[in-house]
């Protein structure tokens, strides 16, 4: 088990750092897909295949493809820039990142959570998470509902092209 | 057994990768990848705190990550519009060159 956790770990951890860091940004694109597909491993090794397979659909199939749709539309940019593709201010980035770890591996070591056994694994249906989707957590799941229409009306306007100002 | 710091630290090195990338990278699509690995890590961590939580009978990890992946979604298909329409308007997307409103 921990040697599975270890390779997915080391995967993922590979994966991310080599989207941030790739001057191709369709190579970046190809290494986030594994990346989230990493973390979707990691979902379903914690007995939560759910929420894995829904970070399958959405990440991997929606938003990984909307991100090459935006990287091949905005192409043209920066063909044969051989200009840094990192900002200028890249030390203080990496200090305030430094530091953001180190203080939070600081804390997960301080905390007293770690020492917690792993409890039994829990009977975690599709159907139980259906019936909580309904029941308690209704309101919520309207609310979501709601957002995803105005985040969709609200994308196709803004990336509509004016012809008024034309 | 896999301990549940091994998931939290590992979950705080992505969200560090995620941090210094979306920080240093010009492209403005980069640093929105950046922030979705951000994202990814805290589902992470909703994910390894439910399972070793007293209560994962309640299903509250579970429910709280399935709504960051929606609205983590909308986020992306909003930030990539926004994107879209300031290439177009400034042919270009490289966040140091969008400096209009800097004095």
């Amino acid at each position: 088990m921990e040697l599975v956790f270890v390779i997915i770990a080391a995967l993922t951890l590979v994966s991310a750092i080599a989207a941030m860091s790739l001057r191709n940004l369709v190579h970046c694109a190809l290494w986030l897909v594994l990346a989230l597909g990493g973390l979707a491993c990691l979902y379903i090794q914690l007995s939560a295949e759910f929420v894995g397979f829904a970070q399958i659909l959405v990440y991997i199939g929606a938003v990984a493809i909307l991100i090459v749709f935006a990287i091949l539309l905005t192409r043209g940019a920066g063909v044969g820039d051989k200009s840094p593709t990192v900002s200028g201010s890249w030390i203080t980035s990496v200090c305030v990142g430094l530091l953001v770890l180190g203080s939070l591996v600081f804390s997960i070591v301080h905390s007293s959570a770690i020492t917690r056994p792993l409890p039994q694994s829990p009977d975690l249906t599709v159907k139980k998470i259906g019936d909580a989707l309904m029941t308690r957590y209704v309101l919520p799941l309207e609310v979501i509902a709601l957002l995803l229409t105005a985040a969709l009306i609200g994308a196709v306007i803004i990336a509509m092209r004016d012809e008024e100002s034309k | 057994m896999i301990p549940l710091h091994y998931y939290l630290v590992f979950s705080a090195l992505l969200f560090t990768v995620g941090l210094v990338g979306a920080l240093t990278r010009r492209n403005a699509i980069l640093v929105l990848i950046g922030i979705e690995l951000m994202l990814n890590a805290a589902n992470l961590n909703f994910i390894a705190f439910w399972r070793y939580g007293p209560n994962p009978e309640a299903l509250t990890g579970v429910m709280f990550v399935i709504f960051s992946i929606a609205i983590a979604a909308a986020e992306a298909a909003v930030g990539l519009a926004l994107i879209i329409a300031s290439y177009r308007h400034y042919k270009t997307v490289n966040v140091d060159k969008i400096d209009r409103l800097n004095g």
